[in-house]
């Protein structure tokens, strides 16, 4: 048996604990479609005021742990080779990680809640999450310290995103402070900011990881020095400071915050005209690189970049924002993010790892991960093709003044296929993790593959 | 200009941004009273908002509340009955007379507050 490196044993943490998330955040989400269907599913027992927020807090977490798991694993290939600044450091930040992860479990289930939207558990646990990112961003700076004058885009990224991590999970608490929560629409606007600029900070996580297996699949190390890669990173930066607002169109503030947010939301078409660009030549290009697994995961993180934009530059603009706020078009939205563009994008990471370890095992058995993902991709399009229908549903509904009894049950049909495409997401998911636990398992002991 | 140079311009732009959106971006509306504080806190103990959107900001179980007060086909009256009582999918979470009227009188602020929904997004003068 290896003595594994701390930092592949901490990367391996991170991202067991990070499928297990995933796995337990989709069953919850189920199970809250369920509860849309027959409403007296665990009424009692588990309502749907905890079978949300469990959803949402395990999704969440699947994505900054799998993106903690990447970095930590990768770190030693970022610095140049370096061991990673403190060890120590990194077991304090999985297990103060584990420790919330528990006790926000635990909490919903018992009904503790601090009821804020997204971070639905009490309060006083982000000082724990603040505590340990602190230790998350120690590691990282004083590792790659001595590489950040020549530092491909990827670290950029990687800094932008834990800092800003940092900076909006602050923010997010402003609201303990009379003066922002005495006030409903500081209150609100504040927490649209702080969430939407989150988003973007676990964006940069994951863009970064993605940009750096880019780089390590293709051999092309100045892909991520190039001059276009850092315009397209200060675009998503930008994007992340200011494009929030696209989600207050309905709130009083002052009409400056949509002015703003909605001309940086219309730069989102460059990334649209740039994926499509890319993609043409792409697929002109080198097909033959898309046979390897990883960069085929890629490809379908690619084809919901591609959907998504298209849905977010639309739902920016006022006149359609409009109509579409308060529908289920807004939860496409997240969805088509978290789990279309986040997850894909975080999987092609995990299956890259897994190319690095245990090579054969994805010759001999990549079919079967090519076709859970097929699965989890033609249903999450079901899914998520079902939840626009929805959202225009309602919005007919609304439109014929109808009560929110009637749009309910105008939408009922629309419940049936959300919640079988969640069953068969469920089943795809659970098909890829079943194929990538053991691979981490053995990183994790130090088993020989 | 280097990248950080760049880093930095728009890392102060994003501060000076923010101070703004805290101060005089969203100093509008008015300022809650300790009845409509207390609604709020039984607001988040229950975690209402898993279910009902304020301002955009909530899940799509239940019906959106922002403006739940002044809607002329709901109402307070409709508030108070679904508070009471619970619904099909509302569990009862047996509020005390109290806790209802603190919750009402949280809804009532935050609807009186809702003047984009009703006057686009201008302040109407008092």
């Amino acid at each position: 048996m290896n003595s594994p490196r701390p930092e592949r044993r901490v990367a391996a943490l991170f991202i067991l604990l990070a499928m297990l998330s995933l796995l337990s955040g989709l069953l919850y989400g189920t199970l809250g479609a369920g509860q849309y269907i027959f409403p007296e599913l665990l009424k009692t027992k588990l309502s749907f005021s905890q079978s949300r927020p469990l959803h949402v807090y395990l999704v969440i977490n699947w994505i900054f742990s799998a993106a903690a798991g990447g970095i930590y694993y990768y770190l030693p290939w970022i610095s140049g080779g370096r061991k990673i600044f403190s060890p120590a450091l990194a077991f304090i930040h999985f297990g103060l990680q584990l420790l919330v992860w528990i006790m926000v479990v635990t909490g919903f289930f018992m009904g503790v809640f601090g009821g804020r939207e997204y971070l639905e558990f009490p309060v006083w646990i982000n000082a724990i999450v603040l505590f340990s990112w602190l230790c998350f961003m120690i590691n990282f700076f004083a590792t790659v310290r001595p590489v950040f004058k020549n530092a491909p885009v990827y670290i950029w990224s990687f800094s932008t995103g834990l800092l800003f991590f940092f900076i909006t999970m602050t923010e997010a608490q402003l609201w303990v402070l009379p003066y922002f929560n005495n006030n409903i629409i500081r209150d609100v606007t504040v927490q649209w900011k702080a969430m939407g600029s989150m988003v973007g900070s676990w964006n940069m996580l994951v863009y970064g990881s993605a940009m750096l297996i880019m780089e390590k699949i293709s051999g092309d190390k100045e892909m991520n020095h190039s001059k276009m890669a850092y315009f397209f990173y200060f675009l998503g930066m930008t994007n992340l400071m200011f494009n929030w607002g696209h989600h207050t169109y309905i709130v009083p503030a002052s009409p400056v915050v949509k002015t703003v947010s909605y001309f940086i939301s219309m730069t989102e078409l460059l990334i649209l005209g740039n994926i499509i660009y890319t993609w043409r030549k792409k697929f002109r290009d080198s097909l033959g690189f898309r046979k390897f697994l990883p960069a085929s995961v890629l490809g379908w993180a690619d084809s919901w970049i591609f959907l998504n934009l298209v849905l977010s530059i639309a739902i920016s603009v006022p006149a359609i924002n409009y109509f579409t706020h308060g529908t289920h078009i807004t939860v496409a939205h997240a969805m088509g993010a978290t789990i279309g563009i986040n997850t894909m994008l975080l999987l092609a990471s995990l299956v890259f790892i897994v190319s690095k370890e245990n090579e054969p095992l994805l010759t001999r058995t990549g079919g079967h991960l090519k076709s859970a993902l097929r699965v989890m991709n033609i249903s999450l399009l079901v899914f998520w093709g079902t939840l626009i229908g929805m959202g225009i549903v309602k919005i007919m509904a609304v439109q014929d003044n109808e009560l929110f009894y009637g749009v309910m049950n105008r939408l009922r049909p629309w419940f049936d296929f959300f919640f079988l495409s969640g069953i068969v997401l469920l089943a795809g998911l659970a098909w890829v993790l079943i194929w990538l636990v053991p691979v981490f398992w053995r990183i994790l002991t130090g088993k020989k593959s | 200009m280097g990248k950080l140079s760049v880093f930095i311009l728009l890392f102060t732009s994003y501060a000076a941004y923010s101070t703004w959106v805290y101060t005089n971006g969203t100093d509008r509306g008015t300022v809650m009273n300790a009845q409509q504080q207390a609604g709020k806190k039984i607001w988040q103990q229950y975690n209402c908002t898993s279910c009902h959107q304020i301002f955009g900001l909530g899940g799509y179980l239940g019906p959106e509340l922002t403006t739940v007060i002044s809607d002329k086909n709901r109402g307070e009256t409709y508030a108070r009955v679904f508070l009471q009582a619970g619904a099909v999918r509302m569990p009862n979470f047996h509020f005390t007379p109290e806790q209802i009227n603190d919750i009402i009188a949280y809804l009532k602020y935050v609807d009186t507050n809702a003047f984009s929904y009703k006057h686009g997004n201008e302040q109407p003068t008092p």
